[in-house]
């Protein structure tokens, strides 16, 4: 009898997990809100959803960078300080205009990407490591580039991205909405998503399968630091200032926790960009939700922490129960 | 069959011995109360192939694994080693493929490692431990600098630096697994007269080897293991090697000489020009001079005991391993060595030994792992197109009858001999020149194997031109037309025509020159 409800017991567990990993965050997202719904005055407003779609653009563009390395079984911690180096960059040529400013500091993050990506694929250091040198080296080289002093932009173009928008929705949330489409594209439809997420699943396969690994690396590092040069362009636009010394810290976290609670697994294989964008947002409500209720700051990391080990649990245990 | 302590054959008093000693790792039985000796003065071959539990008793022998059952005698008393280094202080010491000393410091400091001869201050003393770190290595006849570190010297001196640390530390057993693996032809002779001096000390060896001529110029007994089993031991001497390969092997020679001669497939040989030619295939220390070629419609065996190269030649021609030297021509022209790419732009395209690590992706669907390599054939404008997906995908799962739920369920969920038909259809949907298959029915069952069988023989019918390897004489004999055979790395032998056989195919992988007159004859006529 025991045995009995023991073979019963494992497949439901199972599916319980599998169905938490993938949905879990949706879940998530639909009992907070329902508890600011009843608990949090004034939460559900159309300023405050608004206030609170601005504020995640930054983590959710390099989340969803983070989440195409993560699918390689890969991670990249430079993220944060390739926001920092687009931020130091756009004063320097924002006398050409917004649009060549923000390209050259894309530029700048593709080259950081193409390091990463050829130390990763070529040379073959641990993704961790290999990206881990630009963390701590790049907002010191962003500093460097831009001098100490904060600068402020007043380019109206560039402002314009960062506070104004068209029938109440800001440019920023659009440019976030355009850049989630490529990406859910890039990963469903077309040859290079397929190709990424098979060398993620089993690289030594997709070698023996004549896939260019190398270039399939490559390309996916400068993918992430293209989104997070993205991010840099967009906060330093919603700042009105480059900030070089602050701006994108401790992104990679956030980043990480919005892809992992998203439902993509850190073992690589497999990419969920709608997961990931709900990843960020449930991160963003919480913490405004803490902040509503006049909780400190420091609970809302905790509460990230928290949030990570459930995830990563989820994921643990559903290898596990296989 | 002897016992393993009282037999006449070569060698002093027993100095270790196992007796029916198991182990067994979840459920899975490695040794089944195997019995196992080694005398003074002797050397003892230790054979078998992947599986037999080789490396399970050595570390049952060595304290790495503590045995289910069974006993550990040293010099006749009862022992328990509880970790490598009681077996090491007790006076067993093992010799690995890759030295595990430390690159970094000096070879004296390496032999005198942990003990360290001192001063009166309690530091190293490091005139006297050169001093005697030169006399030791003088005796076996190295002559090197005691003070280099030990990574600037060739493997095969580091290897003797190994040798004589374990000696020096009163060793009464060494155990060598696979000791020449990656030596110079020059090495290896001084690693024989290191091994006869150490003899001559009265030190029992056991010595692990894939390689034949090497296990008869050093041992004087053998022990064969096969299924966790010791299915043999006595004098290597008198052990024809036909023999010893049909123990490893499990086929006993009566009956394949009973079963005679086929005929298999003669009828389907070919005669149009090769469609691949490989030549002189080389890579230090694993193959010399391999020369290949295929006709459209052949199903070339490549034969060969473990270590043989066989593998290795596939890869070479598949563009997994990089070549030293050699060409690999595809219809005249010639593929560029060392890229997979490469290799199956030209038409060659190869089903990996280990589906799991080299094959599936197993967190993708059916679907995704069959259009994996044709990917890009399969999309417009690089995306990738579903209709000309579905299309191949289609044909494929009907043709290999795919047993799946559908094109969308997760390969890691089919079983293994689908997981096979899924390989082959992702090949398949290359539509290859030459296919070259490593183990194809490993690990799938009797029904799914049969059907792979008949599917190989139908793609030859079509014209494909194929090469097998498969550690099962039976499938390389009935699948093959020709069948190559490899040892140490180069060509030993070729049957052809009615020499396709079991007889013929166990002697020419013992090495038997017997055989290979006889199978020379049938290669020159349909050369």
């Amino acid at each position: 009898m025991t045995a009995g409800s023991v073979t019963l017991a494992l497949p439901a567990r199972r599916e319980l997990l599998a169905f938490l990993q993938r949905y879990g965050v949706y879940l998530a997202i639909v009992v907070l809100l329902l508890y600011n719904l009843f608990f949090t005055p004034n939460f559900f407003t159309l300023d405050t959803f608004r206030t609170q779609f601005v504020q995640v653009v930054p983590v959710l563009v390099v989340a969803l960078g983070m989440a195409l390395v993560i699918g390689t079984e890969g991670i990249d911690l430079s993220v944060g300080a390739v926001m920092a180096l687009a931020a130091a960059i756009i004063p320097l040529y924002i006398g050409y205009g917004a649009v060549p400013a923000a390209l050259i500091a894309i530029a700048a993050g593709a080259a950081i990407g193409l390091v990463n990506g050829s130390l990763v694929a070529l040379v073959g250091v641990q993704p961790i490591v290999a990206t881990l040198a630009f963390l701590v080296a790049g907002r010191g080289i962003a500093l460097l580039v831009a001098g100490e002093q904060l600068k402020s932009v007043t380019d109206p173009g560039l402002l314009a991205l960062g506070r104004q928008g068209v029938a109440g929705v800001p440019y920023s949330v659009l440019l976030a909405v355009v850049l989630v489409v490529l990406v859910a594209v890039l990963v469903r439809r077309t040859t290079f998503g397929k190709q990424l997420v098979a060398v993620g699943g089993n690289r030594r396969a997709a070698e023996l399968a004549g896939l260019p690994v190398t270039r399939i690396l490559l390309l996916t590092y400068v993918a992430a630091a293209v989104l997070a040069s993205i991010a840099g362009v967009v906060g330093t636009a919603r700042l009105g200032a480059s900030v070089p010394s602050t701006l994108g810290n401790l992104i990679e976290l956030s980043a990480i926790t919005a892809v992992v609670v998203g439902g993509t697994p850190l073992t690589g294989g497999q990419v969920r960009v709608l997961g990931t964008v709900a990843g960020a947002l449930l991160l963003q409500f919480i913490s405004a939700t803490l902040i509503r209720n006049n909780v400190p700051d420091a609970y809302s990391q905790i509460a990230q922490a928290v949030i990570i080990l459930v995830a990563v649990y989820i994921q643990r245990g559903r290898t596990a129960a296989r | 069959m002897m016992d393993a302590a009282d037999d006449d054959s070569p060698g002093g008093a027993t100095v270790l011995e196992a007796r029916a000693v198991s182990k067994r790792f979840a459920g899975v039985t490695a040794l089944d109360a195997v019995d196992f000796a080694v005398r003074e003065g002797s050397s003892t071959a230790l054979m078998g192939e992947n599986g037999a539990g080789k490396s399970t008793l050595i570390k049952v022998l060595t304290g790495v694994y503590q045995p289910d059952g069974g006993d550990l005698l040293l010099g006749g008393e009862q022992v328990a080693f509880a970790r490598p280094l009681d077996a090491q202080r007790s006076g067993v010491s093992t010799i690995y493929q890759e030295v595990n000393l430390v690159p970094l410091m000096s070879v004296a400091q390496n032999v005198f490692l942990g003990r360290e001869p001192r001063t009166r201050l309690g530091l190293i003393d490091f005139r006297t431990m050169h001093a005697a770190a030169r006399r030791l290595l003088d005796a076996y006849g190295i002559r090197v600098d005691v003070r280099s570190p030990l990574r600037s010297l060739p493997l095969g001196v580091q290897q003797m630096v190994a040798l004589a640390r374990a000696v020096s530390i009163n060793a009464r057993v060494v155990i060598m697994d696979e000791p020449t693996s990656s030596l110079e032809a020059r090495e290896v002779e001084t690693l024989f007269r290191v091994i006869a001096l150490l003899r001559e000390q009265g030190i029992a060896i056991v010595y692990v080897s894939h390689r034949m001529d090497e296990i008869y110029a050093v041992c004087d007994r053998v022990t064969v293991l096969r299924d966790g089993r010791a299915v043999h031991t006595g004098p290597l001497g008198e052990l024809p090697r036909m023999e010893l390969v049909s123990l490893m092997l499990g086929r006993s020679v009566e009956r394949v000489e009973r079963g005679g001669v086929t005929a298999f497939r003669d009828a389907g040989r070919s005669t149009a020009p090769p469609v691949l030619v490989a030549t002189d295939l080389s890579r230090k220390h694993q193959i010399d001079a391999v020369d290949l070629s295929i006709r459209p419609g052949e199903i070339v065996g490549l034969g060969g005991l473990l270590g043989s190269g066989r593998s290795e030649t596939l890869k070479a021609m598949a563009g997994v391993m990089q070549l030293d030297r050699g060409a690999v021509d595809v219809d005249g022209r010639s593929v560029r060595s060392g890229s997979v790419p490469a290799a199956i732009r030209a038409g060659i395209v190869m089903l990996p030994e280990d589906r799991k690590a080299e094959g599936i992706v197993p967190g993708l669907s059916v679907r995704d792992n069959i259009v994996l390599a044709a990917l890009p054939r399969l999309s417009r404008g690089g995306f990738s197109s579903r209709r000309k997906q579905d299309a191949v995908v289609d044909v494929f799962m009907k043709r290999l009858h795919i047993k799946a739920s559908s094109a969308d369920q997760l390969v890691s969920e089919l079983s293994g001999g689908n997981q096979q038909k899924v390989m082959i259809a992702r090949w398949l949907a290359m539509s290859p020149k030459v296919l070259l298959l490593d183990e194809p029915t490993r690990g799938i069952d009797v029904g799914a194997k049969a059907e792979v069988q008949a599917l190989i023989d139908e793609l030859a019918a079509e014209g494909l031109a194929i090469v097998l390897v498969s550690s099962e004489v039976e499938e390389v004999v009935e699948g093959s037309s020709r069948v190559v055979v490899l040892r140490d790395g180069s060509v030993g032998t070729e049957l052809t025509g009615v020499h396709v056989d079991e007889e013929h195919l166990l002697a020419a992988l013992a090495g038997d020159r017997g055989a290979d007159a006889g199978s020379a004859v049938g290669a020159g006529a349909t050369r």
